[in-house]
């Protein structure tokens, strides 16, 4: 390894690795947010991710574009898909909640309960797309639902500008951008409004936060669908970016953005964000050394590390104020 | 706070059931399943030890003759039912027994547990393709390694608890996966084929037949159980639950609780490459792809679907997961999505698992070792209107 090619590649990488943590940040809120109210590994969460993807891609397939857009028409385009894909995946993550898991909080069931019915409705709905959805709904019965289903080119992949040597594509910029947008109104959302409030109260102690007369299931439902609306951004900014999904996009996703909630210190908003975006840089810049087939392995050595040293993650629990 | 379930229950089923008609469906068919699980258990105990030792035998005895055709015809008439037995149904209760010393015993979450499977197969693929190394010794050196390996991921991460614990796991499975497809000296993502089988014993041939390789599992599986059952009733054992139940008073009585968290992952470790080795030694051909996260996810599924910390109960969901969907290949693709909708509508009508023993069933009722309540304190405003209601009628 040339030192000159580690300096060529460390900009792009960069670049790279923000737009990929972005995405891993998005998703990563629906995690932490539902872990921290309820303390559960949302498995299914990167089900509703996927779901993200395909609610974009069927609206692009009704517009049915020619070329790709820019100017206003890209931001009005990009605006009507990311409110469609955060409906359907904030619908789905609560309709998800009332089946998979609201059954179980009623009885007081154990947590390792709701993580095996976590996993069922995440094998469930996977197979429901590879077997029902994408056939029929995406018309491709001989390709069969198991294999990949591209999407247009929605944005020309032009040169924006350039910081150093690094090339910053406008596709790059639009995630990196519409990443930071959200989580800024979600933060917003959590630490300024009323039923954010709500979420912070249940977080840190339901008990009390019942007495204050605090509807547990509405906040439980509000949480799933903010989390679900977060991965519905996320998968619209990722078929943006890589203009293809399939059944089966969710699982890798899904387990870096645990990573990242986990690596920012899980239950925290920002610990998500920053976990995300760091994730995705260390991965980035960890190809550059290894080649990108190790990537995955990187990503979890670090975790591991990050965990040994600090066991609550960067920026630790706050949105529980650790709970014991 | 809580349910109908909340009331201490008492030693005999009648005093405490619930009057049958009060509740919905899946209230009432969830406590009519786990009163008759009740009655079975309590003649259990009472039962004489020559009569448990005769339905031991009755059941080693049902498992050897399994692979009748009499009784293939009606369990399996889609697909050979010796090699069914064998591989998912040998294998999965194999791994689901490793997995319950684990979650069950010492109440710690894997999810990369197919690791150990992953690395006891390519331990036997690997040293006999390599180096002509023959099965019976090679088991003892990948069961070794398998055990090594859980020590080598246990000793930094099980200072972690419940998810942290978790998602390292997750992300030591897939690391071996990975691994396994990044390097070419086992094969990469080609995998490594012509595993020579396992050489003659007592006169009997390992070739394809599944036979012999069923029995070998089988053999294993009833070692383990032992094994198990000794453990469990041991200080080892004893170390394991006050862990399970709570780690800090037990870490507070003096009981070493770090070193016996590692020794319950090396055990778990050490099942799981038992089964590699021996399903490596059957298949002649393994690839990275045979050990998906997936199933690891399917392990722990049998493990809480049967009732983890209760062998019987590990047996039957093992069993099941493995059998039903090759039972119901009719139903061609869609059997994976049923095996989706009846892993949560389980979890939703018996979040305990199909038979739990009583002291895990008192622990989930009490919100310790099973990593606590789902919503902690929370307690949904319609199930306290269930209580009510179901005391004005009573």
């Amino acid at each position: 390894m040339v030192w000159n090619d580690v300096v060529a590649q460390f900009g792009p990488s960069t670049i790279g690795g923000l737009a990929f943590g972005s995405i891993y940040a998005l998703i990563a809120l629906g995690y932490t947010m539902v872990y921290g109210v309820l303390r559960l590994i949302n498995f299914a969460h990167s089900e509703i991710f996927m779901i993200g993807t395909f609610a974009a891609l069927f609206v692009l397939n009704l517009v049915d574009l020619s070329a790709p857009l820019s100017g206003l028409a890209l931001v009005g385009m990009l605006l009507l898909l990311i409110v469609v894909a955060m409906a359907v995946s904030g619908g789905a993550a609560v309709l998800l909640e009332q089946v998979a898991y609201r059954p179980l909080r009623r009885h007081g069931a154990s947590r390792l309960a709701a993580l095996i019915s976590a996993i069922g409705a995440s094998i469930f709905l996977q197979e429901l797309f590879a077997l029902i959805v994408i056939p029929d709904v995406f018309h491709r019965p001989q390709q069969g639902g198991r294999l990949p289903v591209p999407g247009p080119r929605l944005v020309n992949r032009d040169v924006l500008f350039s910081i150093g040597n690094a090339n910053v594509r406008t596709d790059q910029l639009i995630v990196i951008v519409a990443a930071l947008i959200m989580m800024v109104l979600l933060n917003q959302l959590v630490n300024r409004s009323r039923i954010g409030r709500g979420i912070r109260a249940t977080a840190q102690d339901p008990e009390a936060a019942v007495l204050m007369g605090v509807s547990i299931d509405g906040i439980v439902r509000l949480t799933f669908l903010l989390g679900g609306a977060m991965a519905g951004v996320a998968g619209v900014l990722y078929l943006m970016e890589f203009e293809v999904t399939n059944y089966f996009v969710g699982f890798a996703l899904g387990i870096k953005a645990f990573t990242s909630a986990v690596l920012g210190g899980i239950g925290n908003l920002r610990g998500a964000l920053l976990g995300g975006i760091l994730l995705g840089l260390i991965e980035n810049w960890g190809a550059i050394f290894f080649g990108s087939q190790w990537k995955d392995v990187i990503a979890f050595i670090v975790l591991v590390v990050v965990l040994l040293f600090r066991p609550t993650g960067i920026l630790g629990e706050s949105l529980q104020k650790a709970r014991a | 706070m809580g349910g109908i379930d909340e009331k201490p229950r008492g030693d005999t089923a009648v005093t405490d059931r619930v009057n049958p008609r009060v509740g919905n469906l899946a209230a009432r068919v969830r406590r009519s399943v786990s009163d008759a699980s009740d009655v079975l258990w309590r003649r259990w105990e009472q039962a004489a030890r020559w009569q448990r030792w005769l339905v031991y035998l009755m059941l080693i005895g049902l498992a050897i003759v399994a692979p009748s055709p009499v009784i293939g015809s009606f369990m399996s008439p889609f697909t050979d039912w010796p090699s069914l037995l064998f591989n998912p149904i040998g294998v999965y209760v194999l791994l689901a027994l490793g997995l319950n010393v684990v979650v069950g015993y010492a109440g710690l979450l894997d999810l990369g547990y197919v690791a150990f499977f992953a690395i006891g197969a390519y331990t036997l693929a690997y040293f006999s393709t390599t180096y002509g190394w023959l099965f019976w010794p090679t088991l003892v050196v990948g069961v070794t390694l398998a055990a090594v390996s859980g020590v080598i991921l246990g000793a930094p991460t099980l200072r972690l608890r419940g998810d942290y614990l978790a998602i390292v796991t997750l992300g030591f499975g897939e690391i071996v996966r990975i691994t396994a497809v990044n390097t070419d000296e086992i094969g990469g993502a080609r995998g490594i084929t012509n595993i020579p089988h396992p050489p003659n014993l007592f006169g009997v041939q390992f070739l394809l037949d599944p036979l012999p390789y069923y029995y070998i599992i089988l053999s294993l599986i009833i070692l383990v159980i032992i094994f198990s059952i000794r453990l469990e009733r041991s200080r080892v054992g004893r170390a394991w639950a006050a862990i399970r139940e709570d780690e800090d008073a037990a870490e507070l009585m003096g009981v070493p609780t770090f070193r016996f968290k590692l020794l319950a992952f090396a055990t778990g470790a050490l099942v799981g490459g038992m089964a590699g080795v021996v399903f490596a030694g059957k298949v002649i051909f393994i690839e990275p792809n045979n050990f998906p996260f997936i199933l690891s996810a399917t392990i722990l599924a049998a493990v809480v679907l049967g009732g983890s910390g209760n062998i019987p109960g590990v047996i039957l969901g093992a069993f099941l997961i493995a059998w039903l969907p090759e039972r119901f290949r009719g139903l061609a693709e869609y059997r994976i999505l049923f095996f989706g909708a009846v892993l949560v509508a389980v979890m939703a009508l018996r979040p305990e698992g199909l038979l739990p023993s009583r002291r895990r069933r008192a622990e989930l009722r009490e919100g310790s070792g099973g990593m606590g309540r789902l919503g902690g304190e929370v307690s949904c405003a319609s199930a306290s209107s269930e209580v009510i209601s179901a005391e004005a009628r009573q």
